[in-house]
């Protein structure tokens, strides 16, 4: 995999295409070779970059330029002064430039952004940038001022709990892995973020480099260890060379290494990345991985804070869990305790995916309600449809329903509700979501990723799956609701790892709030969304069909028949049901049934 | 199949640049796989085999690696492989619709190489880039909000 300092995303829709994008992405690669800029500048194809009449359009990133209507003619020019001078051309910039992030915006009035305070502010590749903003200020006064304990107990009283998912308290965690025997000790960074959805920890990672390093140092100095490793999963390329590049940085500042800033401490950190294996983000299973072994997880006790990597004392933490111990050392235990609630202090990241207006990365404190975070923040539903559930905490997290969006988000809320704070993926669905087949297909992913040591995991994830694919075709059984409970039962309490405990989440919390729409799947054969294929039938209404034909032309086995500007009808025997005509027609003339 | 099988100097070529790069030792085994893998799209058997000798690793505990992790193949792939995001996110987002006509257009179902060692078709989960999703990724290239109807185009664009 190569590593690009800049990406060209070139808009291909329709629109931009008449307007010549693939003739502007030939002269962009021609003329990246020519200049010999080729191995450093990506020019990948995307849609929707938003100022379609002005096309071709192209966005260009890290800097998030905005360039429209640009020609072949003026590539070499555009090359030459945007990527060899390094200078914006103004001529290209999209008039009244507003340059959105899709993925981070502004923040809005209910965020508090303690961990992404740099994001998109600084250049991550400059480790000059994360000290303007008083970066290392916090390694210093650690190194200078304070004791181990003293910073153990900083954090202990920050009331910061582990950022991973199962919300430990980390001054606690610290303080295990101080005390535990053995001259060698690790810190481990956890960045394998596998949950679908979220992203947070990749945005940090990509665009607060520093935060995280620091936040790691810090914590080596406060259990005595002089190794770490940041584990980054395999599918975030950028985020390691970013890593890689800022680590370098730090070494040749003297902030990592022997002899930290003259402390006579000594820490050096190396990035390792994954292959692919969601279970690797479980703390033993991703010991084993870095050990170079089959990341399968082990019973714990022993944790990893007595026994983890090669066998020492080793402090696990979460990447937004290191991102936040500068801002705590520097501003005080007390101020951050004065976010959050009680028992949930601080701020976290939340992934917002799914059906809202504005999806995209957030952070808020802890406490605020789901209703805040899905209207204020999220902007509410998308297309004006209703709310339906939000699935909180990822595959081993459940769906959270309506009666429930004046819940307060902190850990031990969502855990009566039946879910858990996760990582921070928050899937928002709307009214037009079956609520068995989201069930499904947390369940095909868990199972998928089971990693096969125990069985109650590996044979029951995949009689779960069985059990809902029959209820989606519309062959469900009498007695299958009571077959799933009991199966759930089965797995959450024999399982070895989380990932097993947790699997049967999605399954018992949509049982719990959306029964009827099982029993509606099983006993009446019908999807109240309309969504699973076997329970629907896509039909024309004859009168908004205009006979244009498209549809006919894009369904995919012909089933579809009509001459032009006569009705169209559909062939319900070849059907596959895949959609296609609905998307295609421009006259809401397909619909479900 | 004519799936290009790789020429045994080349492999102990890529072989011996990953283990110089990494060094041999039992903890950098899966960047040395992950790295073949990269260089030749998969773990041919004989890669395994030298690494196994030179790490003095067992083969069977190499095979058990190679078949923990899902970006490592022992299986050989098509010249272009293409990944699709079968995460809910994606999937709530309209991946559903280009996933059917993913395969439709290439005639695979998710793991298979097409005859003519052109295309593999396989499934990842969440790449981390949900904002723009429905994602799929071609070799190194990511397309972001697809949709069904663009799926032929993009496919038209790899020889
Ligand atoms: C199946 C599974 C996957 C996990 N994935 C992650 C992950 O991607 N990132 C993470 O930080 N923790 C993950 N965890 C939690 C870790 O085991 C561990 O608790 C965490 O890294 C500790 O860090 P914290 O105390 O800062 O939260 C996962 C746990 C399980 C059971
Ligand atoms: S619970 Fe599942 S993932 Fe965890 S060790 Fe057992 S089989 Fe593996
Ligand atoms: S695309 Fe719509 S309007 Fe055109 S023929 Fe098909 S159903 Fe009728
Ligand atoms: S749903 Fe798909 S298969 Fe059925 S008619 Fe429409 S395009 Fe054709
Ligand atoms: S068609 Fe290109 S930006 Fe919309
Ligand atoms: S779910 Fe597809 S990129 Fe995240």
């Amino acid at each position: 995999m190569k590593y690009y300092r800049s990406h060209v995303l070139v808009c291909v829709d329709p629109e931009c295409l008449q307007k010549g994008a693939h003739e502007l992405v030939d002269a962009l690669q021609d003329e990246l070779v020519a200049t010999g800029l080729i191995d450093e500048v990506q020019v990948l194809e995307t849609s929707r970059i938003g100022g379609c009449s002005l096309g071709p359009e192209m966005m260009v990133y890290p800097e998030g330029v905005h360039y429209v209507g640009v020609t072949p003619d003026d590539v070499p020019y555009l090359v030459e002064e945007h990527f060899l001078k390094g200078r914006l051309v103004n001529k290209f910039q999209m008039p009244t430039t507003k340059v959105v992030d899709e993925e981070l915006g502004a923040p809005t009035q209910k965020e508090v952004r303690i961990v992404l305070r740099n994001c998109g502010k600084i250049d991550p590749e400059n480790i000059e940038d994360y000290i303007a903003e008083d970066g290392y200020q916090a390694l210093a006064k650690v190194l200078t001022e304070m004791t181990p304990e003293e910073v153990i107990d900083t954090v202990l009283r920050s009331g910061l709990r582990g950022r991973g998912g199962a919300g430990f308290p980390t001054g606690k965690k610290w303080q295990f892995t101080r005390q535990a025997p053995g001259e060698i000790k690790y810190v481990v960074c956890n960045a394998d973020e596998g949950d679908p959805g979220a992203f947070m920890n990749r945005r940090v990672l990509e665009g607060d480099p520093h935060s995280v390093i620091e936040g790691m140092i810090i914590a080596a100095y406060a259990i005595g260890a002089h190794q770490g490793y940041i584990y980054c999963r395999a599918e975030y390329p950028v985020a390691v060379s970013t890593l890689n590049i800022a680590i370098q940085q730090a070494r040749n500042l003297g902030l990592l290494g022997k002899d930290i800033l003259g402390s006579g401490f000594d820490f050096d950190l190396e990035v390792r990345m994954g292959a692919g294996a969601f279970v690797c983000g479980e703390e033993t299973a991703l010991i084993a991985s870095i050990e170079g072994r089959r990341g399968e997880p082990r019973p714990r006790p022993p944790f990893p804070a007595v026994q983890g990597l090669w066998n020492k004392p080793t402090n696990v933490n979460n990447v937004e869990t290191y991102a936040n111990i500068p801002q705590i050392i520097l501003k005080g235990a007390e101020w951050y305790a004065g976010y959050g609630t009680e028992k949930s202090k601080g701020t976290k990241t939340f992934a917002l995916a799914g059906d809202l207006n504005h999806t995209g990365l957030i952070e808020v404190p802890l406490g605020i309600t789901l209703r805040e975070i899905i209207y204020d923040v999220g902007g509410g539903i998308k297309d004006g449809k209703a709310f339906k559930a939000v699935q909180i905490g990822g595959p081993m997290g459940g769906c959270v329903p309506a009666e429930y969006l004046d819940l307060p988000l902190d850990y031990e809320s969502l855990a009566q509700a039946g879910t858990i704070m996760g990582s921070g993926g928050m899937i928002v669905l709307d009214e037009d979501t079956c609520m068995v087949d989201v069930a499904r297909y947390f369940m095909d992913f868990t199972q998928d990723e089971s990693c096969g040591k125990c069985t109650p995991c590996r044979v029951g994830t995949r009689r779960i799956l069985e059990i809902l694919t029959r209820i989606c075709d519309g062959k469900g059984q009498d007695g299958d609701i009571e077959l799933l409970e009991n199966l759930c039962q089965e797995i959450r309490t024999n399982s070895l790892c989380g990932l097993g405990q947790g699997a049967p989440n999605p399954v018992v919390s949509t049982l719990r709030y959306f029964r009827d729409e099982y029993e509606a799947h099983i006993y009446e054969k019908r999807c109240p969304a309309k969504v699973c294929r076997s329970l629907i039938r896509y039909e024309i209404l004859p009168d908004a069909c205009t006979g244009c034909t498209v549809c006919a032309r894009n369904c995919p086995v012909n089933a579809i028949s009509g001459e032009r500007r006569q009705t169209h009808v559909i062939d319900p025997d070849t059907c596959i049901r895949c959609g296609i005509c609905m998307q295609v027609c421009n006259f809401n003339a397909v619909v479900i049934e | 199949m004519s799936v290009e099988t790789k020429s045994r100097e080349k492999i102990l070529e890529v072989v011996n640049a990953a283990i110089e790069k990494f060094g041999a030792k039992q903890e950098e085994l899966i960047p040395i796989l992950n790295e073949v893998n990269r260089q030749l799209g998969y773990i041919p058997t004989e890669a395994m085999e030298e690494i196994s000798r030179r790490l003095k690793e067992p083969k069977s505990s190499l095979f058990g690696v190679a078949s923990f992790y899902h970006m490592l193949s022992t299986k050989p792939r098509g010249r272009h492989v293409i990944q699709f995001c079968e995460s809910a996110p994606c999937h709530v987002v309209g991946g559903r619709e280009v996933f059917e006509s993913l395969k439709e257009e290439l005639g695979l179902e998710p793991n298979e190489t097409s005859p003519d060692g052109k295309w593999t078709l396989i499934t990842t989960s969440c790449l981390g880039v949900c904002s723009v999703g429905p994602v799929i990724v071609i070799d190194e290239d990511i397309y972001g909000n697809v949709d069904a109807r663009k799926v032929p185009e993009i496919l038209a664009r790899y020889e």
